[in-house]
């Protein structure tokens, strides 16, 4: 059965050794290649094989730390520590593969907007159009004290909920929403003509067609234009992870994509009417703007076996796992089942974070896949050469260019 | 006795008028198929390394976009990244502005780069102090003169630190035993000065070289002290014979001093190269690549860069201006380092003036002069020998080619020159290591050298 254009979008978030803190203890984990560009080509081939519209690729700025709000890290020698720029994985990985969408994450709340939107730019042209960015806030100081610009005063009791964990995360996501604005007028400074050529009058570019973008904010002026030309999607592909009401605002007035994080599929609609409605105050209400839900998968022949796996996972790092998104225990067809219930419910895509790679990865191109498709919800080859265009987003217009 | 073997290095070409994109041959500057072509057939010609210069905001002249050069570049960073994976033993050497960037991010991002290829990142430390440029930025724009080199040291030792805060025996990932670190708390560093106030914990582990190659490229006496105290090679401008032993001998007497033997420092200055069947051929080639590459258009922004004033009016086919330039901090021409360097405008003119006159030529001829680079010139017999005697004459241990025409300008220089440089016993016939640094016969970082790493807290 052909899939509609409406299909389910289906998304890969790819963490160190997998998101379960044992996953690297795990016969097939690969812990000491944790650091080799093999290991990424890897899996991003794997989903590739498996038809995955995108992988996104975690990071930040900090070293892992399972004391979430401290200043500084734990004592912990028994969970994987350290990682590699995420954007730069992505490059290196972006020759090897055809078809999939590459969303590096890059945390705004400390690097230069004008440096990351040249790399996705520049990300975007390497690997011909599959380029986006996961953007993630870190009002911390334990992130702060690394770059030394500026200060965090702690959250009591690290409660995002309380006034001054609202306001923290008030402030940081109306950074992020200037930071995606810079990003954006950035990759519309060139137009797409811009490159003239002209042997005639030596000119090599028409620099009418280049852009000052005079952005003014309160965290940061930006001239512009890029150094770097449009990338050939025109925009690059954006999205936020969104667990609570102040970053889906952010998805509403400034992404593409938002991973969401309900608990159960009644959580769905509300979710979703909230970051449309963010949508419509922004203007974009004829957008299209991807809601994925995130889910850690755990996967076995059947549930009984998953929660055994889990048990197993959990006993191994002698705690619990806990985690922001839902954890699913089941089959591929359990799976699939649920899937199909939280696109019916307004979901467009759902963002899988396997526990154990590739044990997790390998079971959703080779099991959870042909079933999706089977029932129709999923596409059975890639049918754009595109991020954009697997993601039903046309190439837009360029805000600079005069008709 | 043993020559000394030539390194060899590609400048992707950039964005000044070096680069004839008006050739029927010159292809791209920003789809990556042309650097793939361009690494491919350095790797193929054995070279040390590609570089990659760097600038971080388009040039204006009279307050516009300057549009007779090829304008527009990629993230330095993420391309080199993604050659990583078409190319197996180059080098991979980026210009990294410290005055634009955080020790921290570039040190994450070298690091990067470094596991990603296997140990082949090398990084060309820069400055730049124009509000120009920090228009684009946080941080904004000015850094006083003085403080220049000051910021660039204290950025380089502080991304030293950073990199030595792993020692490279902390990832055990034991799966048996469940223990991934042999030592909690790993990449402490904490760093207090002048410019810079960070601490926490690196999060990527050491790298297969430990840090990346360091290229300076700066000249000034400070410059030249900075570089003999902490870079591997000098990314030079002294092409030509005389000037080029003068810095080399100047600056292999300088290492004795930072406890450096005068190996451990390479001098690599730039040159571009004009090849033909036979040497007559290629000096009338190398005529027509200067007159491509000075337009009488071209020609006019270069003297209006000296000037410092609008000279639209100005005929090129005639005598330079017979007033003099004008004085100003307000500078005509925006985010080209050359310009910034005109010490003393009024003095120049007058010698121009002077050449001119002397050799009866225009204001483009006198240009075409001024601004060429020691080329090489000939037959691919003549370009190897005098390449070979060059660095023999300890004029240089190699050279960073800058082709003329982009992606394909490299491909008669490994075909035709490499042979002979082969022949002659001074260049590679395989790649002997598999790091950067083992290519360019560096001695290995060693492991927390140069940082104070601090020891967590028991």
């Amino acid at each position: 059965m052909s899939a509609r254009a409406d299909r389910l979008r289906l998304a890969v978030a790819l963490e160190g050794a997998g998101w379960h803190p044992a996953a690297w203890r795990e016969p097939a984990a690969r812990p000491a290649e944790l650091f080799s560009p093999r290991y990424w080509a890897d899996l991003v081939t794997e989903a590739e094989a498996g038809l995955v519209d995108l992988v996104t690729l975690e990071d930040s700025l900090t070293l892992q730390t399972s004391d979430r709000f401290g200043d500084f890290g734990d004592d912990r020698t028994d969970h994987v520590r350290g990682r590699l720029d995420a954007v730069l994985v992505a490059a290196r990985v972006a020759p090897l593969t055809r078809h999939i969408g590459l969303l590096p994450t890059a945390t705004v709340t400390h690097t230069e907007p004008f440096h990351v939107s040249k790399a996705i730019a520049t990300l975007d042209h390497v690997s011909r159009g599959r380029a986006g960015v996961h953007v993630q806030v870190a009002p911390r100081q334990r992130d702060a004290a690394l770059i030394g610009r500026r200060t965090f005063a702690p959250v009591p009791n690290g409660d995002l909920d309380s006034p001054a964990g609202q306001l923290l995360l008030h402030d940081a996501f109306d950074e992020a929403a200037d930071y995606v604005e810079v990003l954006r007028r950035l990759w519309d400074s060139w137009e797409d003509d811009a490159e003239i050529r002209d042997v005639a009058t030596g000119r090599f570019i028409d620099r009418d067609k280049l852009h000052h973008i005079d952005f003014e904010g309160r965290w940061f002026n930006v001239k512009g234009p890029s150094i770097t030309p449009r990338p050939p999607q025109g925009q690059p592909v954006v999205a936020a992870l969104a667990d609570r009401s102040i970053p889906h605002r952010l998805v509403g007035r400034s992404t593409d994509i938002g991973f969401v994080t309900p608990r159960g599929t009644g959580d769905i609609a509300p979710i979703v009417a909230e970051i449309r409605e963010a949508q419509a105050s922004a203007g974009r209400e004829g957008e299209t703007v991807h809601v994925f839900g995130d889910l850690v998968v755990v996967l076995a022949e059947s549930e009984p076996a998953a929660h055994d796996r889990l048990a197993g996972l959990d006993e191994a790092a002698g705690a619990t796992y806990r985690s922001d998104a839902r954890i699913f225990t089941g089959s591929a067809a359990e799976l699939a089942d649920l899937l199909a219930d939280w696109r019916a419910a307004g979901l467009t895509g759902v963002r899988l974070r396997p526990a154990v790679l590739p044990d997790d990865l390998q079971a959703i191109t080779r099991r959870l896949v042909p079933e999706l498709q089977r029932r129709g919800l999923f596409h059975d080859h890639y049918e754009a050469s595109t991020l954009r265009g697997l993601l039903g987003l046309p190439r837009p217009a360029n805000r600079y260019a005069t008709a | 006795m043993t020559k000394k073997q030539v390194h060899l290095a590609a400048h992707f070409p950039g964005v000044n008028n070096t680069t004839v994109w008006s050739d029927p041959t010159s292809g791209s500057h920003i789809e990556f198929a042309s650097f793939v072509e361009f690494a491919q057939t350095a790797e193929r010609g054995l070279f040390d390394f590609l570089f990659l210069a760097e600038g971080l905001r388009l040039r204006e002249q009279g307050g516009r976009i300057y549009d007779l050069d090829v304008v527009g570049r990629p993230d330095t960073f993420t391309v080199l990244a993604a050659l990583a994976a078409v190319t197996e033993r180059l080098g991979l050497t980026g210009t990294i502005n410290s005055t634009f960037n955080e020790p921290l991010e570039v040190a994450r991002q070298f690091a990067t780069l470094d596991h990603l290829s296997g140990g082949r990142a090398a990084w060309n430390v820069v400055t730049s102090w124009d509000a120009f440029t920090g228009e684009n930025f946080r941080r904004g724009g000015y850094l006083p003169q003085d403080q220049r080199y000051e910021r660039a040291r204290t950025f380089l030792e502080t991304a030293t630190e950073i990199w030595s805060s792993w020692n490279g025996d902390e990832i055990l990932a034991d799966k048996r035993t469940g223990r991934f670190l042999t030592t909690p708390r790993p990449g402490r560093f904490a760093h207090q000065d002048a410019h810079f106030e960070i601490e926490g914990q690196f999060n990527v582990p050491r790298s297969p070289q430990g840090r990346p190659v360091i290229f300076q490229a700066g000249d000034s006496d400070e410059g030249r002290e900075f570089a003999a105290a902490s870079a591997d090679a000098i990314f030079s401008r002294y092409s030509r014979l005389d000037e080029g032993r003068t810095f080399y001998s100047d600056m292999k007497g300088r290492l004795a001093r930072h406890g450096r033997r005068p190996e451990d420092l390479l001098i690599l200055p730039a040159a571009t190269f004009v090849l033909g069947d036979t040497d007559a051929e290629a000096a009338d080639l190398a005529h027509e690549v200067r007159l491509a590459q000075v337009s009488p258009a071209t020609a006019i922004k270069f003297l209006e860069q000296l000037w410092n004033t609008d000279l639209s009016d100005h005929d090129p086919d005639g005598p330079l201006p017979a007033f003099d330039p004008v004085v100003s901090d307000e500078l005509f021409s925006k985010g080209r380092a050359s310009v910034r360097m005109n010490r003393n405008p009024v003095e120049v003119a007058r010698e121009w003036r002077e050449r001119a006159q002397a050799n009866r030529w225009s204001t483009r001829e006198l240009v075409i002069d001024v601004t060429g680079r020691q080329a090489f010139v000939g037959s691919p017999a003549s370009v190897a020998a005098e390449l070979d005697e060059f660095v023999q004459a300890d004029a240089s241990d190699g050279f960073i080619l800058v082709p003329h025409v982009t992606p394909g300008g490299l491909g008669r220089f490994v075909d035709e020159v490499v042979p002979l440089l082969q022949e002659r016993g001074v260049h590679r016939t395989a790649y002997a290591g598999a790091t950067l640094r083992e290519n360019l016969g560096l001695p290995v970082a060693p492991s927390g050298a140069g940082g104070k790493r601090v020891e967590a807290a028991s």
